[in-house]
């Protein structure tokens, strides 16, 4: 039998039909729906007399319009964001799959809830209508966002029209120097492919710096891969992986675990297997990175200075005047000279625990610069208790964060919480696109550790002069 | 959903890559629940000041492109979230076809359910028809499905590539879940096998 790369023993395992062309019906094993793209997916199935084909397999949680303030309990003010909420409320109801309500302290945002969860288990298939759903694929599972009619298709079939991606991959050799994280290596990622450089490939992410990582720095790798262009982002599972799944609520218990076990070790990449384009980065060349731009492509070393829009070609040169006008920066400033107003830690990228220890750990027993707006959005009700628990929240407090409850919040500002036009953000989210954080809002994404620099020091800072 | 088979019309113009889903319907217009209503939106940000006023040297509200049914756009057309809500406000305008270098994935496939024709392009020959949209509205370009045939407004003509399934669908107004549930009993015995082989999904 050829070499098969991890891709391909998913892609494999999961056919259930397969036309001549190569057009397939991928069986869907976990479906995750969220309040803004299911409500048109659920009211197609009403209007055609359709069920949920599988509900056991189908989570829903609200995230992208929940208040994150402590006083939610009393209700959504805005009246189309309550409205989407309550639909999905509705929805979970009639149609009978699990659901987390907002006052349920399992609820978070849907990519942070799935793992935490155990619902995500390594070679399985999920979706969600979220481009972000690639988070998953840290477990070694094949997750990628769809459209609403997609949803609507696997809530009636639990099956996706698909033909098969191309593999590349992305191998980050070495250790990373301190200072240097998971979420430096997605963004150097991108910044060295382009956002369009992943367009019509599954990536798989290996080497030694990515055995490194923990679940929730391998879930931040992947949770970008769709800002590269990739349909989906892998890592092959192994000790680290079935360590962080064992004993979570809904993973396998007894002899399934073993069993399940047994498959999962042989998820990887054998020897020889073919990959359609690689791409290698040393981890010792990694720095601390931010954005200057709006789009994730827009990456440099924390160390760098704002590009001339010369010193790009083609389309980008044009993209790149725009954005430098857009962000309000001057060509050759130096970027730990961009002054910061608003600093935001959370979302499905950057929301869980070892997140929020990175912040404490540079903010502890320190003051956020006077004036600036900090905030810290768990990712979910579970990640705040922690974190309360293990005392961050109090050292987040006493810096002079805000501490919320969990949900998308900033990083699409569906909900309250936006930037005001010309607002200057450093965000651990994942896009910076023109208006993303709110109407002319300005964003620079950055790691954790990054981001609770900037808010000690009231400018984009290189965290590594802080520890 | 709505054939697409021969479609002549204005093109418009919109050489900037990168154009994400962001861009193309801002997310305060996500709170809808419903399907239809999202073309006033398209490209807000773009096209209106904050009173609602339209921005004169946006391309969609300059008079020749105003009914404009063609997209000619620059690289990764789509980048972003993957919200349909985009390929709705596109096709709730009136746009049916869009011509890049590129797409990217999940807006690729939202607009196939959408009755939008995506076509991808060699740079050269987005940048012949990216040319005679730049002329107006007296340039009116023929995308032909069928034939896989793109006419300029000088005669000259384009092939490009489609995948033949989408092709299908797109030509015929095909609904995906109604050809999916033919094959029930594939499905069936996939999850039969499955259920035997992983039985802790």
């Amino acid at each position: 039998m050829s070499p098969k790369t991890l891709y391909d023993k998913i892609w494999d395992a999961h056919v259930a039909h397969e036309a001549e062309d190569g057009t397939s019906l991928l069986y869907i094993d976990r479906h995750l729906v969220h309040e803004v793209t299911s409500p048109q997916a659920f009211e197609g199935l009403r209007m055609a007399g359709r069920k949920v084909h599988a509900p056991e397999k189908t989570i829903a949680v609200p995230d992208h319009n929940v208040p994150t303030t402590l006083d939610r309990a009393k209700g959504i003010e805005n009246e189309e964001s309550r409205i989407q909420v309550e639909a999905l409320d509705k929805n979970a109801k009639e149609f009978g799959v699990h659901y987390y309500p907002v006052d349920d302290v399992r609820q978070g945002i849907v990519h942070i809830v799935g793992p935490e969860q155990g619902w995500t288990l390594p070679g399985m298939t999920v979706v969600c209508g979220d481009s972000h759903t690639a988070t998953h694929g840290a477990f070694g599972a094949l997750a990628h966002g769809i459209g609403t009619s997609e949803v609507e298709h696997v809530l009636a079939t639990q099956t996706l029209i698909q033909k098969k991606s191309k593999n590349m991959k992305v191998e980050i050799t070495g250790k990373l120097k301190p200072g240097v994280t998971a979420k430096d290596i997605t963004l150097a990622v991108i910044g060295e492919t382009g956002t369009a450089g992943g367009t019509g490939y599954v990536i798989e992410y290996c080497g030694e710096a990515i055995r490194d990582l923990s679940m929730e720095g391998r879930m931040t790798v992947c949770n970008m891969a769709i800002e590269g262009g990739a349909r989906a982002g892998l890592i092959a599972p192994d000790e680290t992986t079935f360590e962080y799944v064992k004993g979570r609520p809904h993973a396998p218990k007894g002899a399934q675990w073993e069993a399940a076990l047994n498959w999962w070790k042989t998820l990887y990449t054998d020897e020889g297997a073919h990959f359609d384009k690689v791409v290698t980065l040393k981890g010792e060349d990694i720095q601390p990175v931010v954005t200057w731009g709006t789009s994730p492509e827009d990456v440099l070393p924390i160390t760098g200075v704002v590009p001339h829009p010369e010193d790009f070609t083609g389309g980008k040169v044009e993209a790149a005047r725009r954005s430098i006008e857009y962000m309000g920066l001057t060509p050759g400033q130096k970027l730990t000279d961009i002054e910061i107003d608003t600093v935001f830690i959370g979302s499905c990228t950057n929301g869980r625990i070892e997140d929020l220890r990175a912040v404490a750990e540079v903010v502890k027993g320190k003051k956020i610069k006077d004036g600036m707006r900090a905030m810290i959005v768990p990712g979910s009700g579970l990640v705040r208790a922690q974190a309360e628990e293990e005392g961050l929240a109090e050292i987040f407090e006493a810096a002079g964060f805000e501490w919320r409850l969990a949900g998308c919040s900033m990083c699409l500002a569906m909900n309250p919480d936006q930037l005001a036009p010309e607002e200057r953000c450093a965000a651990t989210s994942n896009r910076n696109f023109e208006g993303r954080q709110g109407y002319k809002g300005r964003t620079h994404l950055v790691s954790p550790a990054m981001a609770a620099a900037a808010a000690l020091t009231g400018r984009l800072t290189d965290v590594r002069e802080l520890i | 959903m709505e054939k697409f088979q021969k479609l002549q019309g204005i093109a418009a113009p919109m050489p900037l890559v990168n154009i994400d889903t962001d861009m193309i319907i801002p997310k305060v217009f996500l709170k809808s629940i419903q399907r239809t209503g999202f073309g006033k939106n398209l490209f807000d940000e773009m096209r209106y000041n904050r009173d609602g006023t339209e921005i004169e040297d946006f391309v969609l509200n300059k008079p020749q492109y105003r009914n404009a049914e063609i997209l000619v756009a620059g690289d990764n057309f789509g980048c972003g979230s993957s919200r349909e809500h985009a390929p709705w406000a596109i096709a709730d305008f009136g746009i049916k076809c869009i011509i890049s270098t590129s797409f990217a994935d999940i807006f690729f496939n939202n607009s196939f359910k959408n009755g939008i024709l995506p076509i991808v392009l060699p740079q050269e020959q987005v940048d012949v028809l990216m040319a005679d949209a730049e002329k107006g509205e007296n340039a009116r370009m023929t995308v032909d499905l069928e034939a896989q045939e793109i006419t300029t407004s000088d005669g000259e003509v384009i092939k490009f590539e489609v995948d033949a399934f989408k092709k299908h669908c797109l030509l015929n107004g095909l609904d995906d879940i109604g050809l999916t549930m033919e094959k029930a009993d594939s499905i069936k015995s996939f999850e039969d096998k499955a259920a035997q082989e992983r039985p802790w999904v």
